[in-house]
C-alpha cells in the first residue's frame, strides 16, 4: 500500500486528469456497448476484443512508416466490415435468443479473436509511438502526454458525431425505432436485419477508433480484451441504456478510480480492483432493488 | 433401481475400476476426465437445474487448488520459503507426511470453499440471468488476478505443489491420482444423483422455471439456491485440490483461476451433453475431453482457434446438447408418451 497519493496533492491531480482522459475512451467503449445491447439485447463479451483488434491495426500502419494517428479513420472502416462479418457468421442466430447463449457465443467469438491475434501479431506487449510529445502543468508537476489529449478529444468528436447521425439520418431513427420496439419497426418497414448488421458494425467501428487511440496512448496485447469488456459493461449498468451523459460520466468516474486504485494498491492489483468493482457495483444495486422486491433486468 | 441399471452401473465401476491398467498410457487424462466430469455435473446442479448460469465455479475450483496444497506444505514446512524457492527442494515432504497433507488439505479445501459459497451467496444469488453470469466472471477473474499478487502462495511465479514421493513402483503416482479422482468422481455421482430424486432437485427446477412463482407458492428460494450452489462450491474445490496436485504447478490465472479455459469448459461441457439432465455432462465431459484432447494433438498450436470455434458452434447449433437430441429422436426412451396422431401431424406440418 502506497500513501504517497494523499501525501502530495499534485499526485492527485495528475491521477484525477489521467483518470478522465482514460475515462472518455472508456465512454466510447461502452457506448457501443450500450448501443448494440438496446438494439439487439445482446452482451458482446468480445467487445475487447474488437478494441485490440483496432488497436493492432493503427500499430501495423505505424510498423509501415503511417502515422498511427490516421489509424482513427483506417480501423474503423476495417472494423466495420469485421463487425458486419461477425454478424452475418454467428450474431444473428443468436439475436433472438436467451441472453446466456449470446454471453457463451460472443465467449467463444473472444478466445478466437485471442489466438488469431496471439498468432497473426505475436504475444509482445506493443504501442504505436505517435511523437506527440507532453504537455507540462502546474509548475512541471503534472505531466500530460499530448496523445492522451488527442485521444479525448478525438473520442469525443466520434461520440458527438454519431449522436448527430443516431438523431438526424434515416438509418439512425431506424436504429432507434428498433430499439424501442423490433416488431412495430418491422411492421412499418423497417429491414430489422440490416438495422442489426449496421448496429454491430458502428459498434465494432467505434471499438476500432477506440482501439487505435488506445494503441497511440497505452499499450496493447493480444490477451488485455476481457478487462475492456467488463469496464464497458460496469459503465452501461451504472449509467443505464442510452443515457449518453451518464455514460461519459460513468466512464470517467471509471478512469479516476483506477488510477487511484494504481497508486493506492499497486499496479498488479488493477485489473483485479476493476474486477471486485464491477461484483461490488452489482451487489449494491441487487441489495438496494430488494428492498423493493425487484431484481436488476 | 430396476436390473438393468444395476447391470449398467456395476459395468462402469468395473470399467473405471480397471481403466488405468487396462490404458496405462492415458493415466493422467483419465484422471483429468474424471476431474472434469465432476466439474461438468456440479455445474450442472446450479446451472442446468437452477437456471443459474455461473462462470464463476473457477473461484472455487481454484480455491480449492491453492487451499489443498498450502495445507499440504504449511502443515510441515514454513510456507513463505516454500514458495520463495519455487520449485528447487530445499523440503522434502516423507510419504506420510505427503499424504497426511493431501489427506487433511482436501478437507479443507472442500470445507473452505463450501463456507465461501454461502457467505457470498446471498449478494450474488440475488442477481439474475445474465447479471449473474456477468458478475460470476468478474468474481473468477477478479480472484485470478488478486491471488496473482499475493506473495505467499507464489503470487506471479507460481506455486510448486509438493512432489509425489518415492512409493512403489513408477506408476504409483498415476494409480493414485486416478483412483483419488476416480473415488470423487463416483462421490459426486453419487451425491447428485441422490439429490436428483430428492424434493430439492424439483425446488431447483421450479427456481429456474418461474422464480417469482416459486417464491409466491412458499418456497425459501434464496435458501435453496444457496444450499444448490454450497453443493456445487463443495465438489469443484475438492475436484480443484486434485487437479493442483495431479498438475504440479499452480499459476494464478493459467491453472487456478483460469476462467478463460476450465471456467468456461465446465460450462460448455454441461451444454454439450445437454442441461439439466443427470448423464448430459457426464457423456458431454467425455466428449469434450476426447475432442480437445485431439485438437491438442493434431492442431498442436491452433487448439485455441479450434476451441473458440467449437464453442460458438455447439451453442449455435446443439443449445439442447447430445441427451436433448436423443430425446427428441427416442422420446419414449425417456419415459415421454407420444401420441402417434399428435407426431404424424407434426411431421405433416414440416
Amino acid at each position: 500500500m502506497d500513501f504517497m497519493v494523499f501525501q502530495y496533492p499534485m499526485i492527485s491531480v495528475q491521477a484525477c486528469l489521467d483518470g478522465i482522459l482514460l475515462g472518455i475512451l472508456f465512454a466510447l467503449i461502452a457506448y457501443g456497448m450500450a448501443l448494440q445491447w438496446g438494439v439487439m439485447n445482446i452482451i458482446n463479451i468480445a467487445q475487447g476484443d474488437l478494441v485490440i483488434l483496432g488497436g493492432y491495426i493503427a500499430y501495423f500502419m505505424y510498423l509501415y512508416g503511417i502515422h498511427p494517428a490516421w489509424g482513427v479513420i483506417v480501423s474503423p472502416i476495417i472494423m466495420y466490415f469485421v463487425g458486419i462479418a461477425i454478424y452475418k457468421l454467428v450474431i444473428n442466430k443468436v439475436v433472438d435468443r436467451d441472453l446466456f447463449i449470446s454471453i457463451l457465443a460472443t465467449f467463444g467469438i473472444s478466445i478466437l479473436f485471442m489466438q488469431l491475434m496471439n498468432f497473426a501479431f505475436g504475444a509482445d506487449v506493443v504501442l504505436a509511438n505517435s511523437d506527440y510529445g507532453t504537455t507540462m502543468l502546474f509548475n512541471n508537476n503534472v505531466v500530460l502526454p499530448n496523445s492522451k489529449i488527442f485521444s479525448a478529444f478525438i473520442s469525443i468528436l466520434f461520440a458527438i458525431c454519431l449522436v448527430i447521425y443516431m438523431k438526424k439520418s434515416k438509418l439512425g431513427r431506424a436504429i432507434r425505432a428498433t430499439a424501442q420496439n423490433a416488431r412495430a419497426a418491422k411492421i412499418l418497414g423497417v429491414d430489422t436485419e440490416k438495422v442489426y448488421a449496421a448496429t454491430f458494425g458502428i459498434n465494432a467501428a467505434l471499438c476500432g477508433v477506440a482501439g487505435a487511440l488506445i494503441s497511440i496512448t497505452f499499450t496493447i496485447h493480444p490477451y488485455m480484451g476481457l478487462p475492456y469488456t467488463i469496464r464497458s459493461f460496469m459503465i452501461v449498468i451504472v449509467a443505464g441504456l442510452g443515457n449518453l451523459p451518464g455514460v461519459a460520466m460513468s466512464g470517467m468516474g471509471l478512469g479516476v478510480f483506477e488510477e487511484f486504485a494504481d497508486y493506492i494498491l499497486g499496479t498488479e492489483f488493477r485489473i483485479g480492483s476493476v474486477f471486485l468493482l464491477l461484483v461490488l457495483i452489482l451487489v449494491y444495486r441487487r441489495f438496494k432493488l430488494s428492498r423493493k422486491r425487484e431484481y436488476l433486468k | 433401481m430396476n436390473k438393468n441399471n444395476l447391470i449398467l452401473y456395476s459395468g462402469i465401476l468395473i470399467f473405471g475400476l480397471a481403466a488405468p491398467f487396462l490404458f496405462p498410457a492415458f493415466k493422467v487424462q483419465l484422471s483429468i476426465l474424471c476431474v472434469l466430469i465432476v466439474l461438468a455435473t456440479t455445474w450442472n446442479i446450479q446451472g442446468g437445474e437452477m437456471g443459474y448460469n455461473s462462470f464463476g465455479n473457477i473461484l472455487f475450483y481454484g480455491l480449492g487448488m491453492y487451499l489443498c496444497a498450502s495445507v499440504q506444505v504449511g502443515m510441515f514446512f514454513p510456507l513463505a520459503e516454500w514458495t520463495e524457492s519455487g520449485g528447487e527442494k530445499t523440503f522434502v515432504h516423507t510419504p506420510a507426511q505427503f499424504f497426511q497433507g493431501m489427506a487433511v488439505g482436501l478437507i479443507v479445501a472442500a470445507v473452505v470453499p463450501t463456507i465461501v459459497a454461502g457467505l457470498i451467496g446471498y449478494s450474488i444469488l440475488g442477481l439474475r440471468g445474465h447479471y449473474f453470469a456477468i458478475c460470476t466472471l468478474g468474481l473468477g477473474v477478479a480472484a485470478g488476478e488478486i491471488s496473482g499478487g499475493i506473495e505467499i502462495i507464489g503470487a506471479g511465479q507460481g506455486f510448486t505443489t509438493p512432489p509425489f514421493p518415492e512409493v512403489g513402483s513408477l506408476d504409483s503416482r498415476g494409480e493414485f491420482f486416478y483412483f483419488l479422482s476416480f473415488f470423487v468422481l463416483v462421490l459426486t455421482f453419487i451425491a447428485v444423483k441422490g439429490i436428483y430424486t430428492t424434493r430439492f432437485k424439483l425446488i431447483l427446477n421450479a427456481i429456474r422455471d418461474n422464480e417469482d412463482k416459486a417464491e409466491a407458492m412458499g418456497i425459501e428460494t434464496m435458501k435453496y439456491k444457496i444450499i444448490g450452489w454450497m453443493i456445487s462450491a463443495f465438489f469443484c474445490g475438492l475436484a480443484g485440490g486434485i487437479m493442483g496436485g495431479l498438475v504440479g504447478y499452480i499459476d494464478s490465472t493459467d491453472v487456478a483461476f483460469d476462467g478463460r479455459e476450465m471456467g468456461v469448459f465446465m460450462v460448455l461441457m454441461a451444454i454439450l451433453g445437454g442441461k439439466g439432465t443427470l448423464w448430459g455432462p457426464i457423456i458431454g465431459a467425455t466428449v469434450f475431453h476426447i475432442f480437445k484432447e485431439g485438437f491438442w494433438t493434431f492442431f498442436l498450436g491452433w487448439q485455441y482457434v479450434a476451441l473458440g470455434v467449437l464453442i460458438v458452434v455447439i451453442v449455435i447449433y446443439f443449445p439442447e446438447g447430445i441427451m436433448g437430441w436423443l430425446r427428441e429422436k427416442f422420446p419414449e426412451r425417456f419415459g415421454e408418451v407420444v401420441d402417434e396422431k399428435d407426431r404424424k401431424a407434426q411431421v405433416e406440418l414440416k
